[in-house]
């Protein structure tokens, strides 16, 4: 190893500083209050690490440096302040790719650099370790941005969320992964070898597309966090290809958060990892669901003004909100519903399910944007249950397969074993639903036709407006 | 040798990132995703290297393109963390107690 010069040392320096504040700016988001600064703290990191590497001797020029810089910082500010935190998953996905692009270019360039001095024959050849690290680092990388890009495609609704398969799709995939895995081999074995490394390259791009196709929409909260674990992973392999180590750690903070979200995401949906990659949930006619139990019960519909009468006098209110009520808007509703039951005296508490919404919690994040009081927020599933028991009335919004009852009664409903939200232990349920239709994973929600269930079909905004409306009706009337 | 030190980097960070990310409440997982995802644009720091080192042409041009999407990572992943977080700052603590009140209730009613 060569002398470490002073300017090494700062560069250094700084490095160890950035990872410091990454993982004090991690640890602060185990408190609302204090997370905020926290992450403040650890962009300063970041810009610590960058100005660190500036100092680099290998620079040669600034001009490119300054200008991606310039451009980049152009994108990501207008971006980041007009998304809408219902497109937050949207914006995550499109961020994973970005990151992802960068670490794979990194690889491609590390690559074509050594290649190029081992062919003029003026260092030894590339190690076998560094062989490895870059092609973890451009396999991660190209499946994450194509992955990515997939995933965002069927979150805005570019490409359709049901779930595209096709026969033998997951023969086909497994072939992938082989075919990457030993181009990945030969690269190791011999990291001259150009031609492997560019064929993994494309194998990683392609894989990342055909992984995600098959995938429905609902199951989008373990996809996003299994990517977000990818793109650590290939950050923490580019510092192992650089030498780097503040990408190791920052990459491994990552992979590890990610990998953390698909578990309990996963044990959220009760399912296993392999059943959501290999499973295409939905895509099958969920046959013989259908039970013959006499005719099918009828759900009973409550007029508005009724409706907003049991709310206007009830103690203790439950809101279950799901991904439909993100979709209509329909927060800032809720929360003025909310305020007028308090003010009547009642309590308004809001039941959310970990893979309510399309990320993890995505709807603690859409609630909090109306103003509601984080304290109000029921994120664990016995909690919330727990509650339920008690509530005079549960109000029922835009969320469907975390309320089936089939989840704990019918062992044969794909659902089965998830845990779920028990409503129906409360004194009445309001389902607020835009229609007669099924869930995002298409079966059946015996909760409806509950002797307690009373259902109020419609836009979920334009129901809680009525409510809101009602409720202050019921107010001049006395 | 040098290998063998990263690995030892990479699983203890990645120790301590188990640790403590797994006591992020699921209140905050929005943020914490986009957090780590902020964090790992430290890639920055390597397509830096790549686009200003005198690599060739096309290195350059492909380090370039490293930094701009780097940079787009870094900056939108942070703000919108920001963003996000500002949002659950500065509650009303009394409303907060009222339901954990409502919440005890609950559970002293269920052990009936």
């Amino acid at each position: 190893m060569n002398e470490l010069t002073t300017r090494d040392l700062i560069i250094q320096g700084t490095y160890l500083v950035a990872s410091i504040f990454f993982v004090l700016g991690l640890r602060s988001l185990t408190k609302p209050t204090q997370a905020r600064l926290g992450m403040q703290q650890a962009a300063f990191g970041m810009l610590f690490a960058v100005i660190g590497t500036l100092l680099n001797g290998e620079i040669l020029s600034y001009g490119w440096i300054i200008a991606g810089l310039v451009i980049g910082t152009a994108i990501g500010y207008p971006m980041a302040m007009k998304v809408a935190m219902t497109s937050m998953p949207q914006f995550v996905a499109f961020s994973h790719a970005f990151g992802a692009i960068a670490a794979t270019l990194v690889g491609v360039v590390e690559y074509r650099h050594t290649h190029t001095i081992n062919a003029q024959g003026i260092m030894p050849g590339m190690s076998h370790g560094v062989a490895a690290a870059i092609g973890f680092e451009v396999l991660f990388g190209a499946l994450t941005v194509t992955g990515s890009f997939m995933a965002f495609g069927k979150l805005q609704e570019l490409i359709t969320g049901r779930p595209i398969t096709f026969p033998g799709q997951n023969a086909f995939n497994i072939g992938l992964i082989a075919a990457a895995f030993v181009s990945l081999g030969v690269l190791v074995y011999n990291p001259d070898a150009a031609w492997a490394f560019y064929t993994m390259v494309s194998l990683g791009l392609f894989l990342g597309v055909s992984m995600v196709l098959p995938i429905g929409g609902g199951d989008m909260p373990v996809v996003i966090s299994l990517l977000n674990s990818y793109a650590g992973l290939a950050a923490s392999a580019t510092g192992f290809a650089i030498g780097n180590n503040v990408l190791i750690i920052a990459g491994a903070l990552e992979g590890a958060g990610g990998f953390i979200l698909s578990i309990m995401m996963s044990k959220a949906m009760n399912r296993s990892f392999g059943n959501i990659i290999f499973g295409a949930f939905g895509s099958a006619p969920s046959a013989g669901a259908k039970k013959d139990g006499g005719p099918a019960k009828e759900a009973k519909v409550i007029t508005p003004e009724d409706a907003a009468t049991q709310l206007a006098y009830a103690g203790s209110v439950v809101v279950i909100p799901g991904y439909g009520m993100a979709v209509a808007q329909a927060q800032h509703t809720c929360r003025e519903l909310q305020e007028l039951i308090e003010k009547k005296g009642g309590k308004v508490a809001y039941a959310i399910h970990p893979v309510a919404g399309r990320m993890p919690g995505h709807l603690n994040v859409i609630l909090s944007e109306a103003g509601i009081d984080y304290g109000a927020l029921l994120t664990d599933v016995e909690d919330a249950n727990r509650v339920l028991l008690t509530a005079d009335v549960v109000v029922i919004i835009g969320a469907n397969d975390i309320v089936n009852p089939d989840a704990e009664e019918d062992k044969s409903s794909p659902l089965f074993g998830m845990p779920i939200f028990r409503p129906w232990t409360a004194k009445t349920v309001f389902v607020v639903k835009r229609g007669k239709g099924t869930g995002f994973s298409g079966v059946e929600n015996p909760l409806f036709t509950k002797d307690n269930t009373l259902m109020i079909y419609g836009d979920a905004k334009g129901v809680l407006g009525n409510l809101v409306k009602e409720i202050k009706a019921l107010d001049e009337g006395h | 040798m040098l290998q063998i030190f990263q690995l030892y980097v990479f699983i203890l960070a990645g120790f301590v990132g188990f640790i403590v990310i797994q006591r992020v409440p699921p209140l905050l997982h929005t943020p914490l995703m986009s957090a780590t995802n902020a964090i790992s644009g430290i890639s920055l720091v390597g397509a830096i290297v790549a686009a200003g080192g005198q690599y060739g042409r096309l290195s350059t041009i492909l380090g370039f393109i490293a930094v701009v999407c780097a940079a787009t990572n870094v900056v939108a992943g942070f703000l919108i963390t920001d963003r996000m977080l500002a949002m659950f700052k500065g509650q009303k603590a009394a409303n907060a107690k009222d339901h954990a009140e409502m919440k005890n209730k609950a559970q002293a009613g269920a052990a009936k």
